[in-house]
C-alpha cells in the first residue's frame, strides 16, 4: 500500500503551477541520514495513519467524550477589568432543579484549592476570591446534568462588584500611581514583574558609536491568540472507590500536567492519569494548566461523577494563553555600504494579569534574544521588562518558539529599515550580511550556537523561484501606472527542540524526553512517546522513524502517545521539540533495540556479534547475505528458548531518556508579493515564497503541511489578527466577528522549496519545523505591504494591516494597534 | 459553544397561519426564518424572545418573478437563491455583487433576504442595495397588506416598521429599461461585515444621467441613501468628475463611527470613494447593455424555488467584489457590538435583548 | 417537543426543547459526534452538515427546524463501506492535520462537486472561504477537493447520499477510547 498510495499522491496532489512538492536544489531530501544505505527507505511521503479515523468523523475528542452519570460544567466570568468582589450569592443557582453543585472561589480556598502556580512561579487564581483581575476572569463553577442547564444556571448567581480602574496601556502600566493590580502578592506596590537582559551593552554601546548609520524603529507585535479550532476542555472523572483521577483534556503535555495535578490538588501522583485523546490544534494554547480543569476536577471530587467542562470560543478568546504583546524599540548600526554591525532592541512587555507565560525558566523572556537574527554581527544587546496589565494572562503561545516569533520579526524589519535608509535592495543587502556555511557552527553574541545552515542558498533559492528580479521590474511598471504592488522578505533562524535539561526546564521538570520501544515476538513493534500530537502526524512520522531503524515497514508500528499511564515522561509538544527531541529518543531507543538484535541474531547464526553488520533489513554475517536474520525472526528468537549471551536479558524491549545537547535550528528564506490598493488601503495576498530548510525530512508531505499553516498565519497576523481592550478593559477580540482569522479566500497557493542542511549533533541529521512559518512569515507580510505603498513616504505601520491601518499609514497617520480605534 | 436560552416554538404552515401566531403570543414573539441573524443573537443571550414562529415552511414566500414591471423576490428568498438568480442578475447586477460579499457561502444557503431586512443592521448590504433601486417592502399584517418604500422601511439600528403581529411578504424592485448597477464594498475580510460600503445604479440619456440611487451602508447614512449626491447627478454628465463630487457629497451626509473597523475619517473617506468607483461600474454596465441592445422587462420570468426547501444549487460564488480594484474582494468587516460592565454573565454581551449583532448575516 | 429528523437515511425520533441547536442534537442525542463546533458567532464552519440538501452551519439551526427534513453528515459519507472520494481525497493529499474542521470541509466539499464536477482552485477557496482551518493554511484542502473532482469515476453524483445507501447513525459513543484508531485506507 505503502508504494502505490505515495505514487498516487505525488502524481495527483501536485496541484500548483510552481510545482506542488518541493522545488528544491537537493536531491536527498528525501533520503535518510546515516543509517541504512540500502533498501527502500521508511522515510518519504507516506499518508497518514491517523486520517483513517478523522476522515470518517470517528476521531476521539474531549467533547466527544460521554460517560454514564457525566455532569456539565460551566464558569461565570467576570465582565468587569479590574474590581473587589464584594459578596457572591449562589443561592438560587444552587436550587435549579438541575444544578448538582456550585463552587466558589471561597469554597475552594477553604481547601488551598483558590490559587494555583503558574508555569512562570507565578500564582493564578483558580476562582477569584478577593479581586478579579482581568474582563473574562474565573468567578464561579456549576455543575448540572446538561449543558444548557449549566449556562442557565450561570444567570441565577448574583456577583457584587466594586470597580476599580483597569490598567489597559502597558506604557502606562509603570507610572506612579497606576492601580496595583497584584494586591495578592505580599509587598507588592506596583505592576513590574521582571527585568532580563542578555548580550554585551558595552560592546554593543561601542559599535553603534563608531556606526555610520544608525536606525531606530518603535514597532509592536500585538496581542493575539492562538484559536485552535477546537477549544479548550476537560472530562474529570475521580473514582471513588479506587481513588483513581483520570482526567481527560485537552493538554499538549500530559505529564507535565499530571505532576502540577499532583502538587496543586495534593493528589497521589500514581493516581492520576491524564488523558490527551485527539486534539484539535494547539499551537501552544494548551500548554498551560487552566481554571476550567481545575474546577472540573473539584466538580468531581464534590459530585463522585464524572464533570466535563469544555469552554466557549469566547472563553478561549478572552482568558486563555494568548500570545505576543511585546512592545518593542529596535535599534540597528551599519556602515555606510551595508555591513550590519550591531544590534539593540528594548521592549516592554505585557503579561496580562498574570505572569503565566510558558517557556523555560532561566529564560523568562523566552528565547528572545536570538533577536540577532541570521546574520553576522559584532554585538547585540536586549533588554526586557514585564509588566501586569488588567488582562488575560499569558504571552508564550501560538508558536512562537518561546518568542522568537518576536525577535524575527523585530530584526527583519529593522534589516528592511536599514535598506530603505541606505537605499540598498532588501535581498542584496540581506545577502550582504547573511552568515556563511564556513561560519558553522556559529556562536553568536547573545550567546546561542548555531548547529548548522547554508543560509546564502536557501535566499537564492528563494529569489530564485520567485523571479524576484522581474518582480522589481514589474513593480517598477506598475507604479509608473499608479497601481501598487509590495515585495517583501523574511530571512529566519528558529532554536526549537528545548532541551538540554540542565538549561532548559520548566517549573523544574528538565526538558529531557523519553521513548519506550517493544517489539513483540511476531515483530510488531509498539513505540510509546511523551510528545503529543494536535495534528502534527506523530503516529505516522515516528513509526517511519522506527521502521527505519529497524528495517520493517511503518504499517508494523504503533505509536502509542497521550496517555500518562502508557507513555514515558515528558514536557510534551510545543516549541517544535517532537522531531529534534522525541524523534531523537525514538531513533536512539530504535538502535538500541537494533542493537540488542545484533546480540540475539548473533546467537541464533553462532557468530559473533561483531561478525554481523546491518544491511538495512537484517543482521547478516559480512560478506555471506545468505547467513542473516530479519528483524520478525529475530523478535521470535529473543522470546524463545534461545540460549542468550551476555549482553542482552530476552525479548527485544528498550527505553531511554533523550537529553539533546542544543536545539536545532531550521531556517528559511520568504518572499510575499502583496498588491495594496492604496484608495481603500485593501492588501491581497498574490504570492508567497518559502523556501525551508528543517534538515534531514523524515516526512516531506507532513513538513511542507506544517509550512503551510504557519504561512497562513502569517498572513492573519500582518493584516487582521489582535485582540485589544478598550479603556475600560473591555476586550474587543472576544468572538470569531472580532478577532479574525485567515479564510481559503485570504491565502495564495504556497510556493515551498526546500535546501538540506542536516543538524550535525542529532541522531537523525533533522531539525524541528512546525513552527517555523509562523515564525519567519509576518515579517514578509509586513515587509511587502510597507514596500508597496512606501512611495507614499510611508516608513512603518504596525500589524495588523487592517484596510483602515493601511489607509491612515498613507496619510501619515499609521494606527497604533494595541489600543481601540477612537 | 453559547447557547439560547428557553424559548417556546410554533411551525407556521401559512402565511395566515404565522399571522394568527404572531398576533396570538404577543410582542415577545420573533419570526424565525434562516435563523442566522436571530439565532447568534439568541446564542449570545442578547435576544430573548418568548415564542418563535418558524415560516420555513412557507414556500408562497420563496421566490423570484418579473411580474408587472417588477422584480419581486419573495422574503423566505434564501441569499444563495439571490445569488443564482439569472433574472436578478440581469437586472439588477447590484444584487448578485451584494450577495457575493454577504457573510459567506453556507450561511447565505440558509439566511433569507428577508430576515436580512428584518434584522436591520446598520451595516446590512441588502438594505444599501434596495436603497440605491428605490425598492419597496409589501407587508402583510392582520388587516391586510401594505406597501412601504425601502427608505422608509427602517426607523433606526435594528428596527423597522413592520409591527409584531405583521410579517415582511416581498420585496419589490421596478425594472426600467437600461441603466446599469454595481456595489462595492471594503472588508477587513472575507464574510464579515462591511467598512462601507456603496451601491448606485444609473440611468442615462445619451451621456446625461437621469436617474440616479445610491445607497449606503455602515456609515449612518440615513435610510441608507445618499438622497443629496442623487439630486446632484440628475441631469449631469455621466463622468468620472461627476462621480467623485457624487462621492464627496454622499460622504459630507453620512455619520460614520469610529470602531475597531477604522476611525471615522476613514470610513468617510470609503463613502465618497465606493460611491464613486461604484457609479462607474455602474455606467460601464449600463454602456455594456446599450451596446448588447436595450431589453424590455421580462413579463413572467419566474424563478419560484418550489416549496421552500433550500435549493440544490448555488451559484459558486466568485472571489466578490467588483473589479477595477486593485484590492482584495469581498473582504467582510465588523467586529461585534462592545461590552457593557456590570452584569453577572459572560463577558462579550451587554446589549438589551432584541437589539445588536451577534452572528453573521441573513435571519 | 417531538421532532423526526431522517439522519444519514435513518429517521430519529426524539424529545427535545425547542432550543436544542442541530449541532447538539446530532452530538449529543444521536452520538454522531463526527460535525464539531468551534466558536459562537456562526463563523468557523466546523459544524456544516447538510440540511436537506445544503450545507449549513448546523450551529445556527434549531433541530425543531429540521423536524421533517434530512440531514446528512460525516458518518454518512461513503456508500456501503466505501469512502466518498472526497475523503480519499484528503487522505491522499494531506487535506487534514488535527481533523477537527475535516468534516465541515468534506461536507461542502461533497456539495461542490455534485454541483460543479469540474471546479477551479479559486472556485474551491470561494466555496470554503466560511469555514476556517488553522492547520492546514488550506493549499493542501485545495488539491485534496481538485483531487475527488478527478478520481470521481463511476461514483459520481448526489444519487449516492441518497436514504439507504450509507451507513447508519452510529450509536452514542462508548466513552474513553471509544472511535477507530486502526484501519488503512481501502
Amino acid at each position: 500500500m505503502t508504494g502505490a498510495a505515495e505514487d498516487l499522491r505525488r502524481t495527483a496532489c501536485g496541484g500548483s503551477a510552481h510545482g506542488g512538492s518541493a522545488h528544491g536544489d537537493s536531491a536527498h531530501g528525501d533520503s535518510a541520514h546515516g543509517g541504512s544505505a540500502h533498501g527502500d527507505s521508511a522515510y518519504g511521503s507516506l499518508p497518514r495513519k491517523e486520517d483513517a479515523r478523522f476522515i470518517r468523523g470517528k476521531g476521539t475528542f474531549v467533547d466527544d467524550i460521554q460517560l454514564p452519570g457525566m455532569l456539565h460544567g460551566a464558569i461565570l466570568r467576570s465582565p468587569l477589568a479590574h474590581a473587589r468582589i464584594v459578596s457572591v450569592d449562589t443561592t438560587a443557582a444552587q436550587a435549579h432543579p438541575q444544578v448538582e453543585a456550585v463552587i466558589t472561589g471561597q469554597m475552594l480556598a477553604e481547601r488551598g484549592l483558590a490559587w494555583m502556580p503558574t508555569l512562570s512561579r507565578d500564582v493564578q487564581a483558580v476562582l477569584a476570591t478577593d479581586k478579579v483581575r482581568f474582563q473574562g476572569q474565573e468567578v464561579a463553577f456549576v455543575v448540572a446534568r446538561d449543558r444548557y442547564s449549566a449556562r442557565d444556571a450561570l444567570e441565577l448567581i448574583s456577583v457584587e462588584y466594586e470597580p476599580l480602574p483597569p490598567v489597559i496601556d502597558a506604557e502606562r502600566a509603570l507610572d506612579p500611581g497606576a492601580p496595583v493590580i497584584r494586591d495578592d502578592l505580599p509587598g507588592k506596590a506596583d505592576n513590574h514583574i521582571f527585568d532580563w537582559e542578555a548580550g554585551d551593552q558595552q560592546a554593543t554601546d561601542a559599535v553603534f558609536a563608531v556606526a555610520d548609520v544608525v536606525v531606530a524603529q518603535d514597532m509592536l507585535y500585538p496581542r493575539v491568540h492562538p484559536a485552535p479550532l477546537e477549544t479548550c476542555g476537560a472530562v474529570a472523572d475521580l473514582d471513588p472507590v479506587t481513588g483513581k483521577l483520570t482526567l481527560w483534556s485537552t493538554s499538549q503535555a500530559p505529564h507535565a500536567h499530571r505532576t502540577m495535578y499532583a502538587l496543586i490538588a495534593g493528589l497521589p501522583e500514581h493516581k492520576i492519569r491524564v488523558i490527551s485523546p485527539d486534539i484539535g490544534g494547539g499551537f501552544g494554547n494548551k500548554v498551560p494548566l487552566y481554571p476550567g480543569y481545575l474546577c472540573a476536577i473539584a466538580g468531581t471530587m464534590l459530585t463522585g461523577r464524572p464533570v466535563k467542562w469544555v469552554e466557549d470560543r469566547s472563553e478561549n478568546l478572552m482568558s486563555t494563553s494568548f500570545a505576543r504583546d511585546y512592545h518593542m524599540h529596535g535599534e540597528i548600526a551599519a556602515t555606510a555600504d551595508g555591513r550590519i554591525l550591531g544590534l539593540r532592541a528594548t521592549v516592554l512587555a505585557d503579561h496580562g494579569a498574570f505572569n503565566a507565560t510558558a517557556q523555560p525558566s532561566k529564560f523568562p523572556a523566552g528565547f528572545f534574544h536570538i533577536f540577532t537574527g541570521s546574520y553576522d554581527l559584532q554585538a547585540a544587546h536586549c533588554q526586557v521588562t514585564a509588566v501586569y496589565t488588567t488582562k488575560a494572562p499569558g504571552g508564550v503561545a501560538y508558536a512562537c518558539s518561546f518568542r522568537i516569533t518576536e525577535a524575527v520579526y523585530l530584526v527583519e524589519r529593522m534589516v528592511d529599515l536599514l535598506a530603505r535608509e541606505l537605499g540598498m535592495d532588501p535581498a542584496e543587502l540581506r545577502m550582504k550580511n547573511l552568515l556563511r556555511p564556513e561560519q558553522f557552527p556559529y556562536t553568536g553574541p547573545t550567546g546561542w550556537e548555531y548547529d548548522s545552515g547554508d543560509y546564502p542558498r536557501a535566499l537564492r533559492l528563494a529569489m530564485e523561484m520567485a523571479g524576484y528580479d522581474e518582480l522589481r521590474r514589474e513593480q517598477a511598471r506598475l507604479r509608473e501606472r499608479g497601481e501598487y504592488i509590495g515585495i517583501g522578505l523574511s530571512f529566519f533562524t528558529e532554536g526549537v527542540g528545548a532541551g538540554p535539561r540542565g538549561q532548559m526546564d520548566i517549573l523544574g521538570l528538565g526538558m529531557a524526553d523519553g521513548a519506550d520501544l517493544r517489539v513483540y515476538p511476531t515483530g510488531k513493534a509498539v513505540l510509546g512517546i511523551s510528545v503529543q500530537t494536535q495534528g502534527q502526524g506523530h503516529e505516522t512520522t515516528f513509526a517511519q522513524i522506527v521502521a527505519q531503524e529497524l528495517g520493517i515497514s511503518p504499517e508494523d508500528v504503533e505509536v502509542v502517545h497521550g496517555d500518562t499511564d502508557r507513555t514515558p515522561f515528558g514536557l510534551g509538544t510545543y516549541g517544535s521539540r517532537s522531531t529534534p527531541v522525541s524523534g531523537a529518543a525514538t531513533a536512539m531507543v530504535a538502535r538500541r533495540v537494533r542493537e540488542r538484535a545484533r546480540i540475539v541474531a548473533a546467537a541464533m547464526l553462532e557468530v559473533a556479534p561483531a561478525d554481523l553488520e546491518w544491511a538495512g533489513r537484517r543482521w547478516q554475517v559480512r560478506g555471506d547475505p545468505d547467513q542473516a536474520r530479519s528483524m520478525a525472526e529475530i523478535a521470535m528468537a529473543a522470546h524463545s528458548a534461545l540460549e542468550l549471551p551476555d549482553g542482552v536479558e530476552g525479548h527485544l524491549d528498550a527505553s531511554m531518556v533523550y537529553n539533546p545537547p542544543n536545539l536545532t535550528f531550521p531556517f528559511g528564506a520568504y518572499i510575499c508579493v502583496v498588491g495594496v490598493d492604496p484608495g481603500t488601503g485593501e492588501v491581497t495576498v498574490r504570492r508567497f515564497i518559502a523556501v525551508d530548510d528543517c534538515g534531514v525530512r523524515i516526512n516531506p508531505m507532513i513538513v511542507e503541511g506544517q509550512v503551510h499553516g504557519g504561512l497562513a498565519d502569517g498572513v492573519g497576523m500582518a493584516l487582521m489578527q489582535a485582540i485589544v481592550y478598550d479603556e475600560n478593559g473591555n476586550c474587543l477580540g472576544g468572538s470569531f466577528m472580532d478577532y479574525l482569522l485567515p479564510t481559503s479566500a485570504e491565502c495564495p497557493s504556497w510556493e515551498l522549496g526546500t535546501t538540506v542542511t542536516p543538524s550535525p549533533h542529532h541522531p537523525l541529521g533533522a531539525k524541528g519545523v512546525g513552527e517555523s512559518a509562523t515564525v519567519g512569515s509576518p515579517a514578509a507580510v509586513v515587509n511587502a505591504v510597507l514596500d508597496a505603498i512606501s512611495p507614499f513616504g510611508v516608513r512603518h505601520a504596525d500589524m495588523p494591516l487592517t484596510p483602515a491601518n493601511v489607509w491612515s499609514a498613507i496619510q501619515g497617520r499609521p494606527q497604533r494597534t494595541d489600543l481601540a480605534v477612537t | 459553544m453559547q447557547v439560547p436560552a428557553h424559548v417556546d416554538y410554533e411551525k407556521a404552515t401559512s402565511v395566515e397561519h404565522a399571522l394568527a401566531l404572531l398576533a396570538r403570543f404577543g410582542p415577545e414573539t420573533r419570526v424565525l426564518a434562516g435563523g442566522h441573524s436571530l439565532i447568534p443573537m439568541m446564542k449570545l443571550r442578547l435576544a430573548q424572545p418568548g415564542t418563535l414562529v418558524d415560516i420555513n415552511g412557507l414556500s408562497e414566500l420563496s421566490y423570484i418573478t418579473v411580474t408587472e414591471g417588477e422584480l419581486r423576490i419573495g422574503a423566505l428568498t434564501r441569499h444563495a437563491q439571490l445569488l443564482a438568480s439569472a433574472a436578478a442578475g440581469a437586472h439588477f447586477p447590484i444584487l448578485h455583487d451584494a450577495e457575493q460579499v454577504i457573510a459567506d457561502p453556507v450561511v447565505r444557503n440558509w439566511g433569507t433576504i428577508g430576515g436580512s431586512l428584518c434584522q436591520a443592521d446598520p451595516s446590512e448590504d441588502l438594505s444599501a442595495a434596495f436603497a440605491a433601486l428605490q425598492a419597496s417592502m409589501l407587508i402583510q399584517g392582520p388587516a391586510g397588506s401594505r406597501i412601504v418604500p425601502a427608505r422608509e422601511f427602517h426607523t433606526g439600528p435594528y428596527e423597522t416598521v413592520v409591527a409584531s403581529a405583521e410579517l415582511l411578504a416581498e420585496i419589490r424592485i421596478p425594472v426600467r429599461p437600461g441603466g446599469g448597477s454595481a456595489y462595492q464594498k471594503v472588508g477587513r475580510r472575507v464574510g464579515d461585515w462591511p467598512v462601507c460600503a456603496a451601491g448606485a445604479a444609473i440611468w442615462l440619456s445619451g451621456d446625461t444621467i437621469t436617474a440616479a440611487g445610491i445607497g449606503l451602508t455602515a456609515v449612518g447614512a440615513p435610510s441608507f441613501a445618499a438622497a443629496e449626491a442623487e439630486d446632484f447627478l440628475r441631469g449631469a454628465p455621466a463622468t468620472e468628475a461627476s462621480f467623485r463630487r457624487a462621492g464627496q457629497i454622499a460622504a459630507e451626509h453620512c455619520h460614520p463611527v469610529s470602531d475597531q473597523r477604522g476611525p471615522a475619517d476613514y470610513k468617510r473617506h470609503l463613502a465618497s470613494e465606493l460611491t464613486s468607483r461604484a457609479l462607474a461600474v455602474a455606467l460601464r454596465r449600463a454602456q455594456e447593455r446599450e451596446l448588447a441592445g436595450d431589453q424590455q422587462p421580462a413579463q413572467g420570468e419566474d424563478e419560484r424555488q418550489g416549496d421552500g426547501r433550500v435549493p440544490g444549487r448555488g451559484g459558486v460564488p466568485g472571489r466578490g467584489g467588483a473589479p477595477g480594484k486593485g484590492g482584495a474582494p469581498g473582504k467582510g468587516g465588523p467586529p461585534g457590538k462592545e461590552r457593557v460592565q456590570g452584569k453577572g454573565r459572560v463577558p462579550g454581551k451587554g446589549q438589551e435583548p432584541g437589539k445588536g449583532r451577534a452572528g453573521p448575516r441573513g435571519a | 417537543m417531538q421532532i423526526t429528523v431522517t439522519v444519514n437515511g435513518i429517521p430519529c425520533t426524539r424529545e427535545v426543547e425547542p432550543r436544542l441547536l442541530l449541532i447538539h442534537f446530532l452530538r449529543d442525542e444521536l452520538g454522531l459526534t463526527g460535525s464539531h463546533w468551534g466558536c459562537d458567532t456562526s463563523n468557523c464552519g466546523a459544524c456544516v452538515v447538510w440540511l436537506d440538501d445544503t450545507p449549513v452551519k448546523s450551529c445556527t439551526v434549531l433541530a425543531a427546524m429540521a423536524d421533517g427534513r434530512r440531514v446528512l453528515t460525516v458518518e454518512g459519507l461513503g456508500r456501503a463501506g466505501r469512502l466518498d472520494p472526497v475523503q480519499e481525497g484528503f487522505a491522499a493529499c494531506h487535506g487534514l492535520q488535527c481533523g477537527f474542521c475535516t468534516p465541515g470541509m468534506m461536507m461542502t466539499a461533497r456539495w461542490l462537486l455534485d454541483h460543479h464536477p469540474d471546479p477551479s482552485a479559486e472556485q474551491i477557496r470561494a466555496a470554503l472561504s466560511g469555514q476556517i482551518c488553522r492547520c492546514t493554511g488550506y493549499e493542501n484542502i485545495v488539491r485534496s477537493v481538485l483531487w475527488a473532482s478527478r478520481h470521481e469515476a463511476g461514483q459520481h453524483g448526489a444519487g449516492q447520499h441518497e436514504a439507504g445507501q450509507h451507513e447508519a447513525a452510529a450509536p452514542r459513543a462508548a466513552g474513553p477510547g471509544a472511535g477507530e484508531t486502526r484501519g488503512a485506507l481501502p
